[in-house]
C-alpha cells in the first residue's frame, strides 16, 4: 500500500514567501508545576504531513491545543501561516482558524445537531452569502469524500465512533482550510477502520496538499500517512525526520519505542 | 491515667501553647482559602461577563439561537410558572383570610392578595422555579459540551462561543422572565379570587376593582420588570458555571447543582437590593 513517503516529496517547500505553514519555536508549556512542553520547535509546510508521535502524556495534543489556540504556551512562539498568534483577541484569532480544520480525538460532534448539520455548521456561520441549496450540496459533497452520505439525517449518536471521526473530518475541511490538525485520528478504532481512516487521510492530502501534523500513538498509521515524525519525550523531541531515520537512530528511547509499537 | 477506687479517671493534658498556634494557623489558612475562592470567583465570573458583553453587542448576532432559546426558556417554563403562581395565590388567599379575620380586616383581602402576589410573591417564586429549571437546563447542557469538547470544537471553528452559546441564552433569560412573572401574577390572582369565592361569594369584577382601588402602574410595574434582573442573574451564572466545568460527569452535575444554588441564592439577595431601590425611586 502506497504511503505518504512514496507519494508526497520528502520534504516541501516553504510558502511563497519563506514561511512554513506552521512554525513552533521554543515552546514550553506546564500544568501544575509539571512540565508538558519544554522548548519544543517543529515546522511544517504546505502539502507535508508531520506525525507527533509518544507515550500517552508527553504533551501530543497539548501541543494542538496551542497551535489552535485552545491554551497559551508558557513561552516560545507559534506562527501560523506567517502569522505570530501570542495574544491575538478571539475575533482576530478567528480570521487564522477559518484557514484551519481541527479533528478532535473524540470528534466532539454538535450532539443536538445532526450529522448533515454538523457538517454545514462552518458554512452557516462563515459562508452566509451561501443559498441553502448550495449549502446542502456541498455537504453532501463532502459527506460523499468521507464515505458518510446516506447518514445525513442521523443523530451522532447514533453512528460509531469510527463514523464520527469520518463526519468530524468532514466538517474540519469545509472550509478548504491550509492546516489540517488531527488528534489521535484512529485512537479506540479497530484495526480495519483505523486503515480506512488512513486511507482516507492519505487520499484527502494528497487532493488538497494541506500542511497536517497528525498527533497518535499508532506507530502504523504514522509511517502510513506522513512525511516525517517527530517523537516526544519528557517534553522534549528526541528525534525528528522519515520513518528510516527513526529506526537508523542509536537513541535508546527511540528504539525502545519501536520496539514495543 | 491514674486510678481513684473502682473508677478510672482520665486527665487530659492542656494543648501546649505550640499546639494551639498551630490550630489557630489552620484556621486562619481555612478562612483565608475560602475568601480568596470567594473573590476569585467573583473575579472571573466579571471576566466572563465582559466576554459575553462584547460579543453580543458585536456582528453577527445569532438571531436563529436567540429566538430557539426565548422558546426553550419561555414557552417551555410557562406551564410549571403558572402552576407554581397558581398554587401561591391559593395559599396566600387561606393564610390572608385567617390573618386578616383575626384584626377585624376581612375588607382588605382583594387589595392584601394583589399587592402580595403582584409585589413580593409572583417575582420572588417565577424566580426561583426559572432558577431551578432553567438554571440547572442551561448549567448541563453547557457543562456537557464543555467536557465533550463540544465547546473547543466551536471555538476552532472559529465561532464565538460566548456570542453563539452565552449571548443568546442570557438575553433570552432577560426578556422571558418578566412575562413568566405576569402569567404567574394572573394564575395567582385568579386562583387566590377562586379559593376566597369558595368561601364568601366575591365577583372577580369587584375582586379586581377592590383590589386594585388607588393603585398606579408604579406599584406593580417595578416589582415585575425587576424579574429582567432574575433573569440576568439566572443566565449568567447558568452559562459561566457550565462553560467552566471540568471533570466529567462529576463535574456537569456540581455545574448544574451549582448553576441552581447560586443562581437562586443571589437572586434573593439581589431582590433585598431591588426592593429598596423601587421604593426609593418609584416612592
Amino acid at each position: 500500500m502506497a504511503t505518504a513517503c512514496d507519494i508526497a516529496p520528502k520534504r516541501a517547500e516553504p510558502e511563497g514567501d519563506g514561511h512554513a505553514s506552521v512554525a513552533v519555536e521554543h515552546l514550553r508549556k506546564n500544568f501544575a508545576g509539571h512540565t508538558v512542553l519544554n522548548g519544543i520547535s517543529l515546522s511544517v509546510n504546505r502539502g507535508e504531513t508531520l506525525a507527533v508521535l509518544g507515550r500517552s502524556g508527553t504533551g501530543k495534543s497539548v501541543l494542538l491545543r496551542l497551535i489552535i489556540g485552545l491554551d497559551t504556551p508558557d513561552s516560545g512562539s507559534i506562527r501560523i501561516l506567517g502569522q505570530t498568534i501570542a495574544g491575538l483577541a478571539l475575533d482576530r484569532m478567528g480570521a487564522i482558524r477559518k484557514r484551519m480544520g481541527f479533528l478532535f480525538q473524540h470528534a466532539a460532534l454538535y450532539d443536538s445537531l445532526t450529522v448533515g448539520e454538523n457538517v454545514a455548521f462552518p458554512f452557516v456561520h462563515h459562508r452566509r452569502e451561501m443559498s441553502r441549496s448550495e449549502r446542502e450540496g456541498r455537504v453532501k459533497q463532502l459527506l460523499a469524500e468521507v464515505g458518510m452520505e446516506s447518514d445525513l439525517d442521523k443523530m451522532p449518536s447514533d453512528i460509531s465512533g469510527g463514523m464520527q471521526k469520518r463526519v468530524g473530518l468532514a466538517r474540519a475541511l469545509a472550509l478548504e482550510p491550509e492546516i489540517l490538525l488531527l488528534d489521535e485520528p484512529t485512537a479506540g478504532l479497530d484495526p480495519i477502520s483505523s486503515a480506512e481512516i488512513d486511507d482516507l487521510i492519505l487520499k484527502l492530502q494528497r487532493e488538497r496538499q494541506m500542511a497536517s501534523i497528525v498527533v497518535t500513538h499508532d506507530l502504523h498509521s504514522a509511517k502510513t500517512i506522513a512525511n516525517r515524525l517527530a517523537l516526544l519525550n519528557e517534553g522534549d523531541v528526541a528525534i525528528e525526520g522519515t520513518f528510516e531515520d527513526l529506526e537508523r537512530s542509536g537513541i535508546e528511547f527511540v528504539k525502545e519505542f519501536l520496539k514495543q509499537s | 491515667m491514674s486510678y481513684s477506687g473502682s473508677t478510672v479517671v482520665a486527665r487530659i493534658n492542656p494543648p501546649l501553647p505550640g499546639q494551639r498556634i498551630a490550630v489557630l494557623g489552620t484556621t486562619v489558612r481555612s478562612a483565608v482559602g475560602v475568601f480568596n475562592g470567594f473573590f476569585e470567583w467573583f473575579g472571573r465570573l466579571g471576566i466572563f461577563s465582559w466576554q459575553v458583553v462584547k460579543a453580543a453587542v458585536t456582528p453577527p448576532y445569532e438571531w436563529r439561537e436567540l429566538i430557539r432559546q426565548l422558546d426553550e426558556i419561555g414557552s417551555k417554563s410557562l406551564p410549571l410558572v403558572a402552576l407554581a403562581g397558581a398554587a401561591v395565590g391559593v395559599i396566600i388567599s387561606l393564610e390572608a383570610r385567617y390573618s386578616l379575620s383575626r384584626f377585624g380586616a376581612k375588607a382588605m383581602f382583594p387589595a392584601t392578595l394583589v399587592y402580595s402576589v403582584i409585589q413580593v410573591m409572583g417575582p420572588v417564586i417565577t424566580g426561583l422555579i426559572v432558577s431551578g429549571r432553567v438554571g440547572a437546563g442551561i448549567g448541563a447542557e453547557l457543562a456537557s459540551m464543555k467536557v465533550t469538547e463540544q465547546i473547543d470544537a466551536i471555538e476552532a471553528s472559529a465561532v464565538n462561543p460566548y456570542r453563539l452559546l452565552a449571548a443568546p441564552r442570557i438575553l433570552a433569560c432577560i426578556l422571558m422572565l418578566p412575562l413568566l412573572t405576569l402569567a404567574a401574577d394572573a394564575c395567582g390572582l385568579l386562583t387566590g379570587w377562586f379559593a376566597q369565592a369558595l368561601v364568601e361569594p366575591l365577583s372577580f369584577h369587584q375582586f379586581i376593582e377592590s383590589g386594585f382601588h388607588g393603585a398606579t402602574f408604579n406599584a406593580f410595574l417595578p416589582p415585575t420588570f425587576k424579574t429582567a434582573v432574575y433573569g440576568l442573574i439566572i443566565g449568567l451564572i447558568a452559562c459561566f458555571e457550565g462553560m467552566r466545568t471540568r471533570g466529567g460527569a462529576e463535574g456537569v452535575g456540581r455545574a448544574a447543582t451549582n448553576s441552581v444554588v447560586l443562581a437562586s441564592l443571589f437572586l434573593i439577595l439581589a431582590d433585598v437590593v431591588l426592593v429598596k431601590l423601587i421604593l426609593v425611586v418609584f416612592p
